[in-house]
């Protein structure tokens, strides 16, 4: 696997050789696909590590590839403010058992991003604090950003809560 | 930039007698605040605890303007989602357009005309200037200052009348196009937007001189709602606010996009990281996109007329002439229409620096005519969480100046 000269991509390869899937850059964005088990030790290598500094953690996604496997890809951005660079990490969660380490105890910002990822793709995150429906409420039924979620589907009525 | 007032000596307060903390029976009260309450512009709703006026702590509560931005992109062609991200941050919609539509270029490969990119960079920069009027003009309203909010308003009325003389429409714009923008400037508008530039710089002096030294407004905002540099990194704050705590990150300058490597204008930086640095920096941004204003104007002056679209037949249009008199670009007008561009498969990610901070978007394609995942990184919704460390323990009236100037923005943190 290559580094296309990214800092972090060569220091992830060097330090977790068995952890990181795949690497690219394309259009100038490094990407790495890491293991699940290892995310939470690979985000802290990238937050601590001097010379790579991401103190912040930028954006939390996922994306639904419906009929692969493993189902759901966990998308993060990451951004140093002290060396201006950016990366991507990406990590494949299961259908049957979709979760992942949260990383809320690295960064805070990962609070509210991980709550969307579980309320739109009922993704879960283990160790979050407080994981609850953020963009819709608690009656909802089902994850709406899944690909098998019609668009057209209606909710049930829910009436007014006290 | 204006001036910080001195701080005045501030006396701690002397402690209660004993006599009357003995048999005070009190207890927490919980508030509901919102989700539609006239001092918070926007739908968005406070649980807060009360210990008399003080925030002992708060659970903010988005998702009312939640419509499935995502998941609409989802079904339509690369081209009609344009149209839903002028709705996310409807303050300033091209600064929106542009965030999108510079992900989708940058998966699709395409380089825009240089005409085009000075009037992306002017387009912007008046949207930006609306979006900090708004905030600023709003919070005066909010702080029961109604004569400032007027300025500002009036400001920004002039901003929207420029912006429907680019584009036809004063808030959802819709002016980007893949590879492009909608059309050219109108004939007179560098006559007309020098005109606005004069009287926008008149409403700013009398905004300034109405609030920034008024007593009143200075207290309220001067020592609320603070948040530290480590801190702003941590929660990975953006834009005015993380300026405001000290740090000079600004995507036009750390990663130049479009023309803002040409152009010549500055970073106000603030110092504590309270409401009135916010203040002083959205005040003193509006001057500095004043400057590139007038800057783009003058090259495109300079430029004279050319394209403002790419050839690149993918996303553009055959010339209409062609279309009625030829087969082969009668069909590839068809297809456009009805199929839409196809966009290799791929992933991109593009920020660009919108009025709140890092606006990005997150773009992935299959290869087909239809986005497969549009991810908009909402710089509102990112930059709202922190208002609960901001404010625990603070008064109650100092959530209103702290919530105006994170300047949470409905249509875009609930997507």
């Amino acid at each position: 696997m290559e580094h296309f000269d990214s800092p972090a991509l060569r220091c992830l390869l060097e330090r977790f050789p068995n952890a990181v899937q795949a690497t690219h850059a394309a259009f100038g964005d490094a990407t790495a696909q890491v293991e699940r088990g290892s995310l939470l030790e690979i985000m802290r290598c990238l937050r601590d590590e001097p010379g790579l500094d991401f103190e912040m953690l930028s954006d939390v996604t996922a994306v639904d590839w419906l009929g692969q496997q493993p189902r759901f890809e966990l998308v993060y951005h990451l951004y140093s403010v002290k060396q201006n660079h950016r990366v991507r990490i990406k990590s494949r969660v299961p259908e049957h058992e979709p979760e992942i380490a949260s990383l809320v105890p690295l960064w805070p910002s990962a609070d509210w991003m991980e709550r969307e990822v579980w309320d739109l793709y009922g993704i879960r995150f283990s160790g979050h604090p407080d994981l609850r429906r953020i963009l819709l409420y608690e009656e909802f039924e089902g994850h709406p950003l899944r690909k098998d979620y019609p668009k057209e589907k209606r909710q049930p009525l829910v009436g007014p809560r006290n | 930039m204006a001036m910080r007032l001195p701080l005045p000596g501030s006396e701690p307060t002397p402690p209660l007698e004993d006599d009357f903390e003995r048999d005070l029976h009190t207890e927490h009260q919980l508030l509901n605040m919102g989700p539609s309450h006239p001092a918070t512009h926007g739908t968005v709703k406070f649980l807060i605890e009360l210990d008399g006026e003080s925030i002992v702590d708060l659970d903010i509560q988005v998702g009312y303007l939640h419509r499935g931005f995502e998941k609409e992109c989802e079904s339509g062609t690369w081209y009609q989602a344009i149209p839903y991200t002028d709705r996310l941050n409807y303050n300033s919609a091209i600064l929106a357009n542009l965030g999108y539509v510079m992900a989708v270029e940058k998966l699709l490969g395409i380089e825009p005309p240089e005409r085009c990119l000075w009037l992306r960079t002017l387009g912007g920069e008046l949207s930006r200037l609306g979006d900090h009027l708004t905030r600023c003009g709003a919070a005066c309203l909010e702080l029961a200052a109604m004569t400032p909010f007027l300025y500002g308003i009036e400001a920004r009325e002039i901003t929207w009348d420029l912006q429907e003389m680019l584009c036809g429409a004063r808030v959802t714009s819709n002016y980007i196009r893949i590879g492009g923008v909608k059309h050219d400037l109108a004939p007179g508008f560098p006559a007309k937007c020098r005109d606005a530039i004069a009287k926008i710089r008149a409403l700013l002096r009398d905004f300034d001189d109405v609030i920034t030294g008024n007593r009143i407004f200075v207290d309220r905002l001067r020592g609320t709602g603070v948040i530290s540099r480590e801190d702003c990194l941590r929660w990975a704050v953006t834009g005015p606010i993380l300026r405001s705590a000290g740090v000079g990150l600004d995507l036009r300058k750390q990663a130049p996009y479009l023309v803002y490597d040409q152009l010549d204008f500055d970073i106000p930086v603030g110092e504590v990281g309270d409401n009135y640095d916010r203040y002083l920096v959205c005040v003193e941004e509006m001057q500095q996109s004043l400057r590139i204003v007038e800057q783009c104007l003058v090259k495109l002056e300079k430029l004279g007329p050319g394209p403002v679209n790419t050839l690149d037949p993918r996303v553009r249009w055959p010339a209409k002439g062609r279309v009625f008199n030829r087969m082969e670009e009668l069909i590839q007008q068809f297809k456009s229409v009805t199929e839409g561009p196809r966009v290799p498969a791929g992933e991109a990610y593009h920020a660009i620096e919108s009025a709140n901070g890092e606006l990005g978007f997150y773009v992935v394609s299959d290869g087909s005519a239809v986005p497969y995942k549009v991810r908009c990184r909402p710089p509102s919704f990112i930059n709202l969480p922190p208002m609960r460390k901001m404010l625990k323990g603070a008064l109650l009236a100092d959530l209103i100046p702290t919530f105006d100037f994170i300047n949470m923005v409905g249509g875009e943190c609930d997507r």
